[in-house]
């Protein structure tokens, strides 16, 4: 059997919502999954990321664990594919960087409705909050970029099984049509 | 605000603007309503939605479009400190921290930065409550922070600092001609308008705006439109970084301005024409509303002009109010009708769907002065010295590191050299031509001419001492792209917010290979896609430094990495600085 390409994916500031729609590929990800072997993925139960071929990335980058894994993705994939538009803009995420971090945490932590106890999280276990929310090639380079949010399931398909393929992944204008 | 006083202002309002209630006069009202309360109260903009018949969003939109126009709160001195790049060599940043460190404390007073404010040759400036201030002291800093402690009205200040210079360095034929009113007016009517494009087409006239396009042509264009009505409106919005020459013209050659706008009307039967002038120049509006008031006393002006049965023109005054793009044809027009200054998709050319949707010429001062000109001396004489594709001369306004700044008028195909001699710029590493969106010729280019074939400017020269930083200089007018950025479009939007920063990464020596790939592409994608002049034509400094001085980016690069600079530790300092201050 011919070496299956290795493949890993993850979310960091994001919702999930971009991995859900490559769960829409139905059953087109049996097809997949004969073809390619999982690393680091929500998908599995694998923690660390290992040497890969192609690296998935959905979310915006919010804290120093983002920053941690997205570097390591950069160094450890030969391909990095971002998908939706947290990934690539900064997205719903970055709202927030309309405000300074002092406000969003008073906001979140002192001031919100309903919150007893309040203090701001600080322990060496927890990540530490940038001032910003940037987007992935901010602090990368990216390979290739699928828009949406999330990015169509046929989208995601179509750039995923060309790269399997060993091809350039282009998309018709139709696929990345949202008026 | 209590409730009387908000009556009072609503009532005020609706008073003096109910009688002739236009919405095209919009902008007008907002600036008049701005210098008289130092900002848009609340009261006013219900008033202003009750007589015009708009909603409260439409009004705030162009409150908000105008860097001029505030509805936050009444400042009593908006300060506005200049800053292009001629007035921070000029030790602009200097002046404005000694202003704030007098005022710290002081309530009354604002402090902020604005764009070129057209006192380059008399730099640093500033504009007070719209009032400009040129030759910024520290002496003069402290007599106005003594005058706005002491609560002095700006009526009541010493006109001294008022004093604007109006310095011409050189004159060639076209300022050495005095204007002799009416005298081009009565050749126009004798000609009549065939002949007057016929003498337009032989000088061969171009825009001095900078696109350089054929007068007699766009004048033609005009008048062959079918429309129940032509306008006429004098492009005075010299926004262009560096640019004082119209400055000039309207303080003293008004006259010729006019009367290359009324020439206008006649060869293409308008009747109304505007002069758009810029928020920075107010201080022009009342001598130049004296000089249209004594032309309509001399006939001039109005009905009947001169005599002539069915020759009627007048001309309205619309002040700008702190928006570079406005500069440019269409959004001019959507500024005159009153909206915010976003440029229309073109075509259809303003020459056949302007003002209201009708022909209109729009013309840049110093085009409008040479019709005069041309009138009175003819073609031939304005057309015997210049190039081949540019004739005659032409006014640039020279500031930066030279020893005499001020308005120089040249003959096309003067080369840079020569002008750099004259103006004493004799350090000179390099010279910026046509303002922020120009392009940048080293010193090793002089031999470059003036002209439309070569180097086309629409006026501004900035000379860049050996001294100066280009990065500095590019880094300036990012900054000044940014804020200028009418949004409409994502290219010149979104272009125009990266740079700043990736510029930034170099200042800093942190940029990588890929930050350098990043800025050449979105130069690339800005000049391609963008939608106006202003986005295509911004990144033009900078390209021409990538390819002109590549020496100024790799001095700015801390590795050729493929990734971009980011600093983790820099961007979690402000979380580490919140978590550790806070008390449990």
């Amino acid at each position: 059997m011919a070496h299956k390409l290795k493949i890993a994916s993850t979310s960091l500031a994001g919702c999930f919502g971009c991995h859900m729609s490559l769960l829409d590929c139905d059953e087109k990800i049996i097809e997949l999954l004969q073809q390619v072997e999982l690393s680091r993925s929500p998908l599995c139960d694998i923690k660390q990321v290992a040497d890969c071929d192609i690296g998935i990335i959905e979310g915006a980058v919010a804290n120093s664990e983002n920053v941690e894994v997205i570097r390591q993705f950069r160094a450890q994939c030969k391909t990095l594919v971002v998908l939706g538009a947290c990934a690539l803009n900064g997205g719903i995420p970055a709202l927030r960087n309309q405000y300074s971090l002092a406000e969003c945490l008073q906001e979140s932590y002192i001031d919100g409705m309903g919150l007893e106890n309040q203090l701001i999280p600080q322990d060496e276990d927890l990540p530490e909050i940038l001032d910003q929310v940037y987007p992935v090639q901010q602090l990368v380079k990216v390979d290739y970029a699928l828009p949406g949010c999330p990015p169509r399931a046929d989208m995601i398909w179509q750039c995923l099984s060309a790269l399997v393929a060993g091809q350039q992944p282009e998309l018709s204008s139709e696929l990345i049509r949202y008026d | 605000m209590s409730p009387e006083q908000a009556q009072t202002i609503f009532e005020d309002t609706r008073q003096r603007f109910a009688g002739a209630a236009d919405d095209t006069r919009l902008l007008q009202y907002l600036v008049d309503i701005q210098h008289r309360y130092h900002f848009i109260p609340p009261p006013a903009i219900e008033a202003l939605q009750q007589i015009l018949h708009l909603t409260r969003a439409q009004i705030e939109s162009v409150i908000d479009f105008y860097s001029f126009l505030h509805s936050d709160q009444a400042i009593r001195y908006r300060i506005l400190f200049s800053n292009n790049i001629t007035d921070r060599w000029a030790g602009s940043a200097a002046m404005m921290q000694r202003l704030t460190v007098a005022l710290h404390g002081c309530e009354d007073a604002g402090i902020a930065l604005t764009a070129c404010s057209g006192l380059c040759d008399q730099g640093p400036s500033m504009l007070i409550n719209g009032r400009a201030i040129g030759r910024l002291t520290p002496s003069r800093i402290d007599d106005i922070a003594a005058l706005i402690l002491s609560g002095v009205e700006l009526e009541d200040w010493p006109e001294s600092l008022f004093m604007i210079d109006n310095v011409i360095q050189r004159s060639d034929r076209q300022l050495a001609l005095s204007c002799q009113p009416a005298a081009a007016l009565r050749r126009a009517i004798e000609l009549g308008p065939d002949l007057i494009l016929q003498t337009l087409n032989e000088s061969g006239l171009r825009g001095r705006g900078g696109a350089g396009f054929a007068t007699a042509t766009k004048w033609s264009l005009c008048r062959q439109a079918s429309a129940d009505q032509r306008f006429i409106v004098c492009n005075a919005d010299e926004g262009e970084p560096g640019t004082f020459k119209d400055r000039l013209l309207l303080a003293q050659y008004a006259d010729s301005v006019i009367e290359g706008m009324t020439i206008a009307a006649l060869t293409v039967s308008a009747r109304r024409g505007f002069i758009y002038l810029r928020g920075e120049y107010r201080f022009l509006l009342e001598p130049l509303q004296a000089d249209l008031q004594r032309r309509r006393e001399q006939g001039l002006l109005g009905s009947a002009i001169l005599g002539q049965a069915g020759f009627d023109f007048d001309i309205e005054i619309h002040l700008g109010a702190g928006a570079y793009i406005c500069g440019e044809e269409s959004a001019l027009i959507e500024s005159l009708e009153g909206k915010r200054g976003i440029p229309r998709i073109r075509p259809p050319f303003p020459v056949t769907h302007g003002y209201l949707g009708q022909p209109t010429i729009v013309n840049n001062v110093e085009t409008l002065f040479s019709v005069e000109r041309i009138l009175q001396k003819g073609a031939k004489w304005f057309s015997e010295i210049g190039t081949e594709q540019s004739r005659s001369s032409r006014l640039i306004s020279i500031s930066g590191d030279c020893e005499e700044p001020g308005v120089y008028e040249y003959p096309f195909g003067v080369s840079l050299r020569q002008i750099v001699q004259d103006c004493g710029g004799s350090d000179a590493q390099a010279v910026q031509m046509a303002g922020a969106a120009g392009t940048t010729v080293l010193a090793r280019d002089f031999d470059r001419c003036l002209s439309f074939e070569d180097l086309a400017t629409g006026g501004s020269f900035m000379v860049i001492g050996k001294q100066r930083s280009l990065l500095d200089m590019l880094q300036n007018f990012a900054w000044f792209f940014r804020h200028e950025s009418c949004g409409f479009c994502t290219p010149c939007r979104i272009g125009n917010h990266l740079l700043p920063e990736l510029l930034q990464r170099f200042a800093e020596a942190q940029a990588t290979g890929h930050d350098l790939r990043q800025l050449k592409d979105i130069a690339e994608t800005m000049h391609r896609s963008s939608f106006c002049g202003l986005g295509s034509s911004a990144p033009t400094a900078l390209s021409d430094a990538l390819e002109q001085s590549p020496e100024i980016f790799t001095a700015g690069m801390a590795s050729s990495s493929d990734n971009p600079a980011f600093d983790l530790s820099a961007a979690t300092r402000e979380y580490r600085t919140i978590t550790e201050t806070e008390s449990w």
